[in-house]
């Protein structure tokens, strides 16, 4: 079954069509790659699956629960908004950690709050807080923070800020794993750390979905690639065809730019 | 004569400190209420509150005062002359002038409410969309991510605007005087009158300079204690 399925999906800003129907499956513990220019919808697509904003019209499931329908008249409530919006994590072009809290913070914060809404709460406290501080120490060694655990984000390089911010989201354990363009804030020597971070999760099979500009990345990585362009699929299947073999002609002029550039 | 002075100036200077104090814990809440309001979606909400703070940022603190203590009686006189009144107009005439410190405490509440609004509406406003968006899909409620993760940050812009408008509002206490509220201008003020000496005005600067002294050095410290991180 597929864990995210994504319907005749659109979306505009005022008279701006930014996705004209958009559809793709994607399975259990695959990795899929959107790529495409700037404009082309790739960003406005992972914002809307992961409810920052919702779509005009079509549907979107993840993991087999409605996250969006507008066919549908029943509104979602806001604790199934929440409780589905849980299912999902998002890595942002511009990391968006929190200045003020310590790396273990960072990554504890918000699985604390979660937790305060169990019922056993008050009783297992000190337990539990114990518990997620500990998950949070083993995603941090994952992503080679363990040393850093007490460091302020102001006193990191972007690369480990960006693992820092995957780490993040991997402790709430979503279902699937999005990634907004997670190296095109940084240099292209930290560009690799976080390329590697994302490979290692790949192949502990995390579902994840790759918005990004690095081909090279998205044709090792990837079980599956999108090209994007003026807000629908232009082409898609395995990376190999897309990226080294593109039938489009729109795709090839896409990617020959990027040869040119290499 | 000196410690004459130096004691009555005191006394004087316990007023002033007493309406800097009241206005700071009024107007701090205040300010943040109306703050939310004036960012409120809901536009009446929002337009009265831009409003307020128009009127009250657009006319003179000495004005403010004379309206707030004068205001209620003249009111209630014009109602007083006004025939068959209803239950209104009846309530209105019943209304009493405040007692003077009581009038000091309203105006300049209100007035410094409406400064403190804006700073922490500038505050909350340089806080950047993304650190919203990243607690929205970590799944923490509204509340939770402004008291959890924005207060925090905004604390941090607003400590330099803040201290400036807090140490004006300490020497702002002095127009409390043009309602005979006895603060230290009005305690140096009284020697002119009554031994013909100018002097113990001029050394009530020293007790303001001391003050925003000991302010000056506090809020440094504040701000020092917040630079273990940058936005």
């Amino acid at each position: 079954m597929a864990i995210l399925e994504v319907k005749d999906l659109y979306k505009s800003f005022g008279s701006n069509h930014v996705l004209k129907g958009i559809d793709f499956e994607l399975e259990e513990g695959k990795v899929l790659s959107v790529i495409g220019s700037s404009g082309s919808g790739k960003t406005t697509l992972l914002r809307c699956i992961t409810s920052l904003e919702t779509a005009d019209k079509g549907k979107i499931k993840v993991n087999g629960n409605v996250v969006f329908d507008s066919e549908n008249e029943h509104k979602l409530t806001k604790e199934e908004i929440k409780k589905n919006r849980l299912a999902v994590g998002l890595v942002f072009q511009s990391f968006n950690l929190f200045p003020q809290y310590t790396v273990l913070k960072n990554v504890t914060l918000a699985c604390e709050l979660q937790a305060k809404k169990r019922e056993d709460y008050r009783k297992n406290k000190k337990q539990i807080l114990e518990e997620i501080n500990k998950n949070a120490k083993e995603i941090l060694a994952k992503v080679g923070l363990s040393e850093k655990l007490n460091s302020y984000p102001c006193e990191l390089s972007g690369g480990q800020q960006q693992r820092v911010s995957i780490a993040r989201a991997l402790a709430m354990n979503p279902d699937i794993l999005f990634f907004d363009e997670p190296t095109s804030a940084l240099d292209p020597e930290l560009t690799g750390e976080i390329l590697k971070v994302i490979k290692g999760l790949a192949a502990e099979k995390m579902t994840m979905v790759i918005v990004t500009h690095e081909m090279a990345f998205a044709r090792d990585v990837s079980d599956h690639v999108i090209f994007m362009d003026g807000g629908i699929i232009v082409e898609q299947g395995n990376p190999e065809d897309v990226i080294n073999n593109p039938q489009q002609e729109r795709t090839k002029l896409f990617l020959s730019r990027f040869q040119d550039n290499n | 004569m000196f410690w004459e002075v130096t004691l009555d100036l005191l006394k004087g200077f316990g007023t002033t400190l007493e309406v800097f104090l009241l206005t700071l814990l009024g107007a701090l809440p205040l300010g943040l209420l109306i703050c939310f309001g004036s960012m409120s979606k809901f536009a009446p909400l929002k337009w009265i509150m831009k409003t307020l703070v128009w009127v009250i940022r657009g006319t003179p603190l000495m004005l403010q005062l004379i309206v707030v203590f004068y205001g209620p009686g003249l009111i209630a006189a014009w109602a007083q002359d006004i025939p068959n009144p209803n239950f209104i107009i009846e309530w209105i005439a019943t209304w009493e002038v405040f007692e003077r410190f009581v009038a000091v405490m309203i105006a300049f509440i209100i007035n410094y409410a409406c400064y403190f609004s804006e700073i922490y509406r500038g505050g909350i406003e340089a806080i950047p969309k993304g650190q919203y968006e990243a607690c929205q899909v970590l799944g923490m409620s509204k509340t939770q991510t402004f008291f959890k993760v924005i207060l925090m940050q905004v604390v941090k812009h607003i400590i330099p605007p803040m201290s400036n408008e807090i140490i004006t509002l300490v020497k702002d206490t002095s127009l409390a005087r043009i309602i005979a509220v006895y603060e230290i201008i009005w305690s140096a003020q009284s020697f002119i009158k009554s031994d013909g000496l100018i002097w113990p005005l001029f050394y009530t600067g020293a007790f303001y300079l001391i003050f925003n002294g000991l302010l000056t050095v506090t809020f440094g410290k504040i701000e020092k204690k917040l630079d273990y991180y940058h936005n």
